[in-house]
Order: structure tokens, then sequence, then C-alpha cells
């Protein structure tokens, strides 16, 4: 089983050379720790920085530089600033390649939800809803149950979606799977877990062909 | 060169009234108009509706009207950090609109840019589509957003000039930009303010026909919301 840190190495993975690439809140911040440093990538914040780069040195924080987790970041070279409309032009003309996000629950059809559980929590959607409605390329950083184990990837979702139809890819604690076609598609296993505990905790299709590797990192 | 500057925040905030609608800038503690917020606490003005990304943390920012119960709705896209904030949410003693944030953006851009309304895709599917109109367009769905109408756009700039033009910092820019012109009157707060002629034009985000009242803010305390930094 997989922790934050190995599910983020794991997603580190699917980034590629060339790319633009907007990481999510939590699992996926932790993305840029772990991509190659011998490809080009950069790291966009959706409340306008394109070329965001790691925290900055103790004493060295600026209050006018912060990522959309409002945690104080650095402005790599190359970097640029911008406002939030042109930001998000940036996302709904899919001219940013990649997204990577969090989810509460995911359909087998790709639907998320991740934004609000009614009469307990509402923080509201953020970027999420624009994110996912317009990147080509969005992959799911989760785990696999919730803390009562039960299945966070689901026939349908139970939780208001934040899209529809939208997700392609997803790396829990346990799997790496595609959507595809109305089913969830089993690709890598986690070290040490089995395809039939991959099974038991997929409330959703889970379709299994051949043989299933362990993953690699 | 047409004057755009006012003596101070009194006189910039002239005209404000309970009621009415206000746009302000900012994303999280960042880049809001921390002046104008202490003034619309000082006033004391009532029932108003803000529409702005957050709002605030329990005693900085927009906070601070929350306490004081003057807002009467929030128009945000994510309150997350307010606990104040969703304690009169879910006691319903506050009315919220939950807009996606690039939704949120694109309204303030369109109300000052005379757009009256646009299609997007972000939302469609979920409840932020409930009663609006849909449409496909190259074979995705959209749902139908309307430009905000506001009595006042509050914005901060980092530098600006007698013209009203702005300058922004960082990600201090966030959606101030796209408010200015958006509400029927802007007033831009500003570190420093200087004679026309002093900033380049080139350099200018932000004409100064989108602004009709500027002054330098007395003191900026430019609060950080979450202090992550690394060893040297």
């Amino acid at each position: 089983m997989l922790d934050k840190n190995q599910i983020a190495q794991r997603i580190a993975k699917e980034v590629k050379d060339g790319y633009y690439v907007n990481l999510g809140i939590g699992i996926p911040t932790l993305v840029a720790n772990f991509v190659r440093d011998d490809i080009s990538v950069e790291f966009q914040s959706e409340n306008g920085i394109l070329g965001m780069g790691p925290f900055p040195y103790e004493g060295e924080e600026d209050p006018d530089l912060i990522n959309a987790g409002k945690q104080t970041i650095t402005a790599l070279p190359g970097a640029s600033f911008f406002d939030s409309a042109m930001s998000f032009g940036m996302i709904r003309g899919q001219h940013v390649d990649l997204t990577i996000l969090g989810a509460m629950e995911v359909s087998q059809n790709g639907d998320i939800a991740n934004w609000k559980i009614p009469g307990k929590m509402v923080k509201g959607m953020g970027g999420a809803m624009d994110l996912v409605a317009s990147a080509e390329n969005i992959i799911v950083a989760m785990m696999h149950t919730n803390r009562a184990g039960e299945s966070k990837l689901l026939k349908e979702c139970t939780l208001p979606l934040t899209g529809v139809a939208c997700v392609k890819k997803i790396v829990s604690n346990l799997a790496v799977m595609e959507v595809r076609d109305g089913k969830f598609h089993l690709l890598e296993r986690a070290p040490g877990v089995s395809v039939e505990e991959i099974q038991q905790a997929t409330e959703g299709d889970l379709v299994v062909e051949g043989d299933i590797p362990e993953m690699k990192f | 060169m047409i004057n755009k500057t006012v003596a101070n925040v009194r006189e910039a905030c002239e005209g404000i009234d309970d009621g009415m609608t206000f746009m302000l800038g900012g994303f999280g503690l960042c880049g809001i108009p921390e002046n104008i917020i202490n003034e619309l606490v000082r006033r004391n003005v009532q029932g108003v509706t803000c529409i702005s990304n957050n709002a605030g943390v329990d005693d900085f920012g927009l906070g601070l009207l929350l306490k004081k119960h003057q807002i009467k709705k929030m128009i945000s896209s994510y309150v997350g950090e307010n606990a104040e904030f969703e304690r009169q949410m879910l006691s319903g003693e506050m009315e919220v609109e939950l807009v996606p944030q690039g939704t949120l953006a694109q309204r303030c851009e369109a109300a000052r840019t005379g757009i009256p309304a646009f299609f997007t895709p972000a939302g469609y599917g979920t409840e932020v589509a409930e009663g609006k109109e849909t449409r496909e367009f190259n074979g995705k769905m959209h749902i139908m957003e309307r430009a905000f109408e506001a009595d006042f756009s509050f914005v901060k700039a980092w530098k600006g000039d007698e013209a009203g033009n702005l300058i922004f910092k960082g990600t201090a820019r966030n959606f101030n930009p796209a408010m200015c012109g958006a509400g029927k009157i802007t007033v831009a707060e500003v570190e420093e303010l200087v004679p026309a002629g002093e900033l380049d034009p080139n350099h200018v985000h932000i004409p100064g026909i989108f602004v009709q009242r500027i002054f330098q803010g007395e003191k900026y305390e430019k609060r950080i919301e979450q202090l992550t930094v690394r060893k040297k």
C-alpha cells in the first residue's frame, strides 16, 4: 500500500517533457518533488503564476507570492504572473497539459466529487470545476477507501459532483486505474497488494485483463 | 491627464451605503484592499453583498466584516479558511453563492468589458448549473453565466499614478484587474502613489480609464496565511 508521497511519486511518472501542469491542494502538491530533473516542466497555480518554484528559504518569504493553497512560494527563472481571468483562460482554453487533483469520490464513468459534503462541509469548489470541465488530461490522486473502509471508487458518486465524465486516470494507495468505456480498468498494483484486495476495495466495475504488474517508481 | 486622486480612504469611500454590492480583489489574504476593508468596518455599512474569491480569516480581511454581521450575502469560490463564515452560512444568517473560480473571474471580466453573459463548461452537470441555460458547442455542453453587477469595485495595486494607472506585484494581482471597471465606481488603493509620468506606460497593467478614485493606503499588514519555508 502506498503512502501519500509514494502516490505523488507514481503520478510524477505521468508528467512529460514540455508539459504545463496544474497541481491541486494536498497529495497533488507533492508531485512537484518527484518530477525528473532532466525534463522541462512548468507548474501553473491558478491564482496567477506559471513557473512556480519551491518554498522560499526562511526569511525570504514574500506575502505577495503565494500558490492556490495560500502557501508562500518562489518564482523560477522564466516565470510569469497574470490575473485570475487570464489564468482560467489558460485552463478553459486547454493550454494546460495536465491537471492533477484530489477527490472524495470518483465514479466509473469518470464523474468526480470533491467540494462538498451536504450538512457537514462546504468549503467551495475553488477552481476545481473549471479545471475538470476543461482539462483534456486529468489524473486523480486519492485514497482507495475512506476511514471506515468504504470504497471511494463507485458505480455512481453519492456526493454533489464537481464535474461529469472527466477523470481519465486514478492513482490510489492501492492501484493505478484508467477510466474508459464506463468502467475502471486496472493497470498496475501497489507493491504487495493483490488484485483481489483491489477488487474488494472497488465498488464500481473493475476490469482486470491479463497479468497486472506491480508499480515501478 | 485626468486626475483620479483622493486624499484618503474616507474620501475614497464616499457614497457607499447599506445594501450595496461590492467587489473586492484578493486571493486569500494576498492583494486585498486592507485599508478599504477597515473603512467599511469603521463605517459599519450594513446588509452588503460582497463578491470576493474568499472571505478572509476570522480576524483579518473580510472576516472583520463578517464578525460584525455586516454581510448579507457572500459570492465566492472558496471559503474554507473561516470558521465564523461557516457558522453564519450553516445557520442561515448569511446567504452564500458559491461560484467556480474561473467563472467568478470571468463574470467580473465580462462586467468590465460590456459582455452581459457567456458560456462556460465549468459546472455543467453539477448543482452550479441548476436553473441556468445550457447549450452545446463543438460537441461539449456549456452553461450560461451572467456578468456581475456591482456598485463599487475595491481593488489593491502595488503602484499607481494620479491618472489611475495601476501596476500589480506577484500573485497579489489575482482578481484585482478583472474587477477594475466592473463596478459602477472603482476605487484603487496602492502601496505607492506617484505623479503622472513616473510609471512607464509599457508597464501599466490596468489603464486609468477603469479607475475612478485612487489613494495611497496608510499602512499594509500583508498578513501571510500559510507560511511555508525551507531551510537554507
